[in-house]
């Protein structure tokens, strides 16, 4: 346990333009080595060096980062301590060390690196009660993380499944243990399809995982266009009926505000592009350049036209330039006389593209875009109080454990293995799902059994 | 009048399973010992159910037996039935039960520890512990007898404030209405010693001439008998078989028409019952849908027609008792010769003691048995022969032995006990084993045999035996391993008739036999050792290199648990200073007194961030000692 390689993120969450992975460890160098491609193997560097390169994953690349190597034993931990530096935000970062703990990192517990840092004699004695106070701070954080995390429906679904497996296992123990009993042996088909089936709601509690986290950071979302065609009329009404979080953030550059809206239970990060909202003087001077800029960045664009005015080539250039992401085309001010080639607007469409008519003025076509945007994250499915959603790297990498396990167990039976063989497997992945939501072994099997089973002599 | 009547190395208070154990492992390491009894025609008496073993009791006596103790030896030479259970499942759970004849069982155990050296068997009841500079150094007897230790085991089962009931009919008694021991019981409540009131049963005996056998199925035991012992290997001829039958829909009947006169509901039993030894009046309250339940009569010895009703415990009064019975198929005509019955009796609170089953409130005081709260003879006996050896091991001034939970299922047992207590009697099962797959019934010795040696309860003779198997086992793994057969074809004959994938190319005999359907048989048809091979030693090599994978799993998680089970916690540690532990943790950690780190994050309430802290307030202490060491020396 003390000994073993652990990694955690080092840098502080949110938009930082770097983020670093801390791997630490005396095998950190040899499990970080197989993922990074550059010219100099890391085996190989010398300690306090830095190094170019891309983390890949089986072949693909994954993200350019700069690799530090410093070897033990000056460096913090006084342990081999390898640090990629990748691009900031959340996402660069988690896959990397989704990557690591897939090759048997172990994620670092709360204040561990510097819990090594003394242990290993690299902090002074002085220190000792500090290290305890972080330790501790970190962790109450931790527990409340955890315990929001435990109240949601996630946790619900988890327990859920957890019961499931719960009553498989003290089933197969009562075989064990009172074999002479008439509860009936479970058959291998029946232990399969248990298995398969909890595997199968697992994996989609993964798939959500990644709209999960769209839904608990917002959907980014730019609006664009050309000036005058109610850009900032269709946002304020946006932000006037679902208005949820305001982080207006004043006296920074003011090159983007966030606005979050909930539409339909979905909440909508909108990306202002600077000065929206200001007087048209400064609105004629977004140039196409900052349109590109907010398609660039954003999940979803809302892309609005004039009903009332053609086509201009600049702005089939812009919808070009977007033809790789999800659209809507808000046709506005449908109130006025129609002068745009819907027809020919249809023709350049890709088919993530939609258009919806709308006047903003009239207070007409709101429900339509609403449904559309809906439409086009969630195939219309969404359940509004359907928010909570496996998020984090520990959870994911948990359940994929745990979905190995249960195939680990399906294979075990498939090839004849005696149930109690199999049983560790099905036993593994309970105890896997129980480190998300905090619950551990505990009493909690002989309960099932005696409640399940009667049982005695 | 008292009157000083002896001085001894070691005084085992009781000689049920867990006393005999005690007495003769310390008498056997050279300890002069003394073993004191209610009534010397009760030693090793079974109260309950006439067999011993099972899964994880099994293991137990396996285990007792690889470490030198007798209960394997002994059930060996008195059983009047073997049967090995869970033979279609892992080797793991392959569980051996016999069952006794508790009568030849006493006498044989009686007999043992009649001709042990340095062993003095006594009738006496105990009444007091006699205390000098907070150590206990002797007992005090009813007649005034003191006797002199230092150590002094208890094992008093559920003779402790004893009391019998039977429908109404309630009265202080030990089991099967043996005095019972009321001054010992608030000696040490005096003391300061936490007490609980467990409760258990026992169903009633009837005569076998009045039992139709002709409406029920029959048990046999197995034709080649495994033994407990390593050492035995001689049957007992003759075996008698068990008996299966069912309750009917009367017995549901009469049971519910009379809950109101049974002790269980009506709130004259206060203490807490085992859930997995449940009367069946409880059964049948609280599965009302099952419609019926299994009894299976067993035979209480080849001397005496009295049957043993299992599964039909009870404290119904009883001519209810009786209706019951006779409303069993096959035992319409029945004859009941004894009631069954509920007992209550005081426990104590295991978590006062620790790994080494010494009390923390007394040193040279230990306990076994039921008295911490355990159920089953199996499980009093492993604890009985701990208990012995530690208290020989404190006399003798040497380091005490404590199992971890990776060597065995009575490491298990005590962890449990002294690191969580227990809110009801304790059963072993093994499904409270983390490490099931190391701890198998065909490998107790490889595990505890060379403790067993070093502890000097195995014999020099029995330590060579043992040695020459272990290097029998490596040498053929070895062959296996270098010993390659070549797609011939009495080679693919014997694989096609296996169901198994016909070679290409020629492959090693270890490779082969992790295919699941290949044998150790198979394998000695293609190409046999050339030593001679005990069906023992290959039964070894094929378990070892079948599930060599998941053994190799486990076998990473035991080194993860060793790393934290070796980082010691000093014991003159005060929790209350460690400034950021959680209070709960703080109040927990000082009344267990944990050994290690690896013990003390098994303690419930203790939780990862408490252990956190405390290794680094360890390591802290550790590094101002030595500094305070250092600057002493200088």
């Amino acid at each position: 346990m003390l000994t073993d390689t652990i990694a955690a993120i080092a840098t502080a969450s949110g938009e930082g333009s770097i983020a670093i992975i801390r791997v630490s460890g005396n095998e950190s160098i040899s499990f970080v080595e197989p993922l990074f491609r550059s010219t100099t193997p890391l085996s190989l560097a010398q300690s306090h060096t830095i190094h170019y390169g891309h983390i890949v994953d089986g072949g693909v690349v994954v993200e350019e980062v700069l690799i530090s190597v410093m070897r033990a034993p000056r460096t913090f931990t006084r342990e081999n301590i390898v640090e990629i530096n990748c691009h900031g935000g959340t996402v660069a970062a988690q896959n990397i060390l989704k990557l690591l703990l897939a090759r048997g990192v172990r994620l670092a517990e709360p204040g561990e690196f510097t819990k090594r840092a003394f242990l290993n004699g690299r902090i002074d004695l002085s220190q000792a009660e500090a290290v305890i106070d972080l330790i501790r701070a970190k962790s109450d954080r931790a527990f409340k993380i955890a315990m929001r995390q435990s109240t949601g429906v996630l946790s619900d679904q988890i327990r859920n499944i957890r019961n499931q497996l719960l009553q498989l296992i003290a089933h197969l123990e009562v075989n064990i243990d009172y074999p002479e009993h008439d509860t009936p042996d479970l058959t291998n088909r029946h232990i399969c399809e248990q298995c398969g089936g909890v595997a199968e709601h697992i994996s989609h509690l993964i798939r959500d995982a990644s709209r999960g986290k769209m839904l608990r950071e917002g959907i980014v979302t730019a609006i664009v266009g050309r000036p005058n065609v109610g850009k900032s009329s269709l946002l304020n009404a946006l932000v006037k009926e679902n208005r949820a979080i305001v982080t207006d953030i004043p006296g920074t550059t003011r090159d983007i505000i966030e606005e979050y809206i909930v539409l339909n239970g979905i909440p909508l990060k909108l990306l202002d592009t600077a000065g929206i909202r200001e007087t048209t003087d400064l609105v004629e001077q977004i140039g196409v350049e900052k349109s590109r800029e907010a398609i660039e960045a954003a999940d979803l664009i809302l892309f609005v036209l004039n009903n009332n005015q053609e086509l201009i080539q600049e702005e089939l250039e812009l919808l070009a330039s977007a033809n790789q992401k999800p659209v809507i085309i808000c046709v506005n001010k449908t109130d006025l006389q129609t002068n745009i080639d819907l027809v020919k607007l249809q023709s350049v469409l890709s088919n993530q593209q939609q258009i919806v008519l709308l006047s903003v003025k009239g207070n007409i076509g709101f429900h339509e875009l609403e449904q559309a945007i809906a439409d086009l994250f969630f195939e219309g499915s969404i359940e509004a109080d359907d928010l909570t959603y496996v998020s984090n790297v520990r959870h994911i990498h948990l359940l994929e454990q745990s979905i190995q396990a249960l195939n680990d167990a399906i294979e075990a039976t498939e090839v004849g293995m005696p149930i109690d063989i199999i049983q560790l497997d099905i036993r593994n992945a309970w105890e896997l799902l129980g480190l998300i939501i905090g619950e551990s072994v505990g009493e909690s099997l002989l309960d099932q059994i005696f409640s399940q089973f009667c049982l005695g002599k | 009048m008292t009157y000083m009547a002896g001085q001894f190395d070691v005084i085992v208070v009781g000689a049920g399973h867990a006393g005999v154990e005690a007495a003769l492992a310390s008498a056997r390491m050279g300890c002069t010992t003394l073993c004191l009894t209610i009534n010397l025609d009760m030693v090793a008496f079974m109260p309950c159910n006439p067999s011993i073993g099972g899964p994880a009791k099994g293991h137990v006596v396996r285990e007792i037996d690889a470490l030198g103790g007798e209960m394997g030896r002994n059930i060996d030479k008195t059983y009047i039935q073997m049967r090995m259970l869970n033979t279609g499942k892992g080797p793991a759970v392959h569980a051996l039960r016999a069952q006794a004849d508790k009568f030849l069982y006493q006498h044989e155990m009686k007999k043992t520890l009649e001709q042990t050296p340095n062993l003095s068997l006594r009738q006496g009841m105990v009444e007091e512990l006699i205390i000098e500079n907070d150590q206990c150094v002797g007992v005090r007897v009813k007649t005034g007898a003191e006797y002199r230790a230092k150590a002094v085991v208890l094992t008093t089962g559920t003779y402790l404030r004893g009391k019998i009931i039977l429908g109404e009919l309630i009265y202080e008694s030990g089991p099967n209405n043996q005095q019972t021991s009321i001054k010992l019981a608030e000696h040490l409540k005096e003391l300061g010693f936490d007490l609980v009131r467990f409760k258990t049963g026992t169903p009633p005996r009837v005569h076998r001439d009045t039992i139709d056998f002709n409406k029920m199925d029959i048990q046999p035991g197995d034709d080649n008998p495994k033994f407990f012992s390593y050492e035995t290997n001689e049957e007992v001829p003759n075996q008698i078989p068990c008996w299966l039958t069912y309750t009917s829909e009367v017995t549901h009947e009469i049971i519910n028409g009379n809950l109101h006169r049974a002790p269980m509901f009506s709130g004259a039993i206060e203490g807490t019952g085992p859930r997995y030894c449940p009367s069946i009046e409880d059964k049948i309250v609280r599965f009302a849908d099952k419609p019926k339940h299994q009894i299976f009569l067993e035979p209480e010895g080849r001397n005496t027609l009295e049957y043993y009703v299992q599964g039909l415990s009870t404290s119904m009064p009883e001519e209810v008792q009786l209706n019951i019975l006779r409303s069993i198929p096959g035992m319409e005509q029945v004859e009941m010769m004894r009631a069954g019955y509920a007992i209550e009796y005081d426990a104590i609170v295991p978590t006062q003691l620790r790994p080494t089953l010494e009390t923390k409130r007394l040193p040279g005081l230990f306990t076994a048995g039921q008295i911490n709260g355990t159920s089953g003879y199996e499980e009093a006996a492993g604890q009985g022969v701990m208990a012995g050896i530690n208290a020989a091991l404190k006399v003798l001034g040497k380091e005490p032995l404590v199992l971890d939970r990776d060597q065995g299922y009575i490491g298990v047992l005590i962890d449990d006990l002294v690191t969580k207590g227990t809110s009801e009697p304790y059963r072993l099962l093994t499904s409270r084993a983390e490490y099931r797959l190391l701890l198998r019934h065909d490998n107790a010795d490889l595990r505890l045999t060379p403790i067993g040696h070093t502890v000097g309860l195995i014999s020099n003779n029995r330590y060579a035996a043992f040695e020459e198997k272990k290097q029998l086992v490596e040498n053929e793994q070895v062959r296996l391993r270098t010993t390659k057969v070549r797609p011939e074809p009495h080679v693919q004959h014997i694989l096609e008739e296996a169901g198994s994938v016909l070679l290409n190319n020629a492959v090693d005999l270890l490779s082969l036999l992790r295919r699941p359907e290949i044998s150790y048989q198979h394998i000695e048809r293609m190409a046999a050792s050339p030593v001679l091979l005990s069906d023992e030693v290959k039964e070894q090599v094929e378990i070892q290199v079948k599930y060599s994978g998941y053994i190799e799993k486990q076998l990473q998680l035991v080194d993860r648990m060793k790393k934290m089970e070796n980082k010691k916690i000093p014991v003159d540690i005060n929790y209350n200073e460690i400034h950021g532990i959680a209070t709960e943790a703080k109040q927990k950690l000082s009344q267990i007194m944990p050994l290690s780190i690896g013990q003390a994050s098994r303690i419930p309430g203790v939780t990862p961030s408490d252990i956190s802290i405390l290794l680094v307030y360890i390591e802290h202490y550790n590094q101002v000692t030595a500094a305070r060491h250092a600057a002493a020396n200088s």
